[in-house]
């Protein structure tokens, strides 16, 4: 496999789904080429970084917003 | 309207499962979650017999995840308000339709993600379309790598990295982002993001390999060694 082979598969590479023989030759590619193994580390670390995000506190006002609607909603249901 | 009184009789033979602490004065939104994150199914079979407060309980849970999902999509504070308002106001009425095949929060997202892409549609008619080809792979070689040195994570306080992601993810197209979203922050499947978004699966992994490859050239400009902060 080549560098741009290598590219071509580091996603199902990071997730787990490429095959055995694939995965194999991969490996094999990484181990003499820094180049590609940067690659693969950074961008499997941007996808632990966006996935570990943990979302921020809804703003008070659409907070607010959100439960007045949820609440009409609720209580027209229930008429 | 005799519905409506049918499902609320039901309800009175059922006991609430949530309102067993008070509403909080300081917060009278704010229904304490009294019961642990894989009792998902229960508070569904409750809000479904049209216990409102189950459902309430529901609505607690996951408004900051998908109001992180709808602005992710719009990129767009109005539009990401209405969306996720929208998405529960459909999550309610649509309840008795969710045949509980997948989590309700999947379920959830699915809908919210539908509700923002129809506002981003309308916001962007000319830049935005899933139904286009990716290009080819001449443009996915990284070129000037350089390594990011100790953890990010560490190097940077959690505000200034929110601020960070923030502002890749903004500039990523909105055809990449929407299935980058959807599979590495909502932790959707595969399979799940090709049916949220009407798309095939291949189409869901040329799209995600493409943004997780542009979106790690933003973050290198962070966080190369000796990059200023």
């Amino acid at each position: 496999m080549n560098c741009k082979g290598v590219i071509r598969e580091i996603s199902d590479y990071i997730d787990g789904e490429l095959d055995l023989l694939a995965k194999q030759e991969l490996e094999r590619h990484l181990e003499d080429c820094e180049d590609c193994k940067m690659v693969v580390d950074q961008t499997r670390l941007t996808v632990e970084i966006f996935c570990d995000s943990k979302p921020v506190e809804l703003p008070t006002d659409v907070k607010s917003r959100l439960h007045d609607a949820l609440r009409r909603k609720l209580h027209e249901k229930s008429n | 309207m005799l519905y409506a009184t049918f499902i609320n009789a039901k309800a009175r033979m059922q006991p609430p499962i949530v309102l067993l602490i008070p509403l909080s004065a300081s917060n009278p939104h704010r229904l304490p979650s009294t019961v642990a994150r894989d009792d998902e199914h229960l508070l569904v079979a409750a809000a479904k017999r049209g216990d409102t407060h189950a459902f309430e309980e529901l609505v607690n849970r996951y408004e900051a995840k998908i109001f992180r999902l709808t602005m992710n999509i719009t990129r767009n504070r109005e539009d990401a308000e209405d969306a996720m308002q929208d998405a529960f106001l459909k999550s309610y009425a649509h309840l008795k339709n969710f045949q509980e095949d997948s989590r309700f929060y999947t379920w959830l997202v699915r809908i919210a993600a539908n509700e923002a892409l129809m506002r981003l549609r309308k916001r962007r008619p000319n830049q935005f379309s899933l139904d286009e080809p990716v290009e080819g792979d001449e443009d996915l070689m990284p070129r000037e790598l350089e390594d990011w040195g100790p953890s990010p994570e560490q190097r940077f306080a959690q505000t200034e990295m929110h601020e960070i992601l923030s502002e890749v993810i903004d500039k990523l197209e909105p055809d990449f982002r929407v299935v980058f979203v959807l599979r590495d922050v909502e932790e959707l499947s595969t399979e799940e993001t090709a049916k949220a978004l009407g798309i095939s699966i291949p189409a869901v992994k040329s799209r995600l390999l493409r943004a997780r490859l542009k979106l790690r050239q933003k973050l290198d400009r962070y966080f190369r060694r000796g990059a200023t902060n």
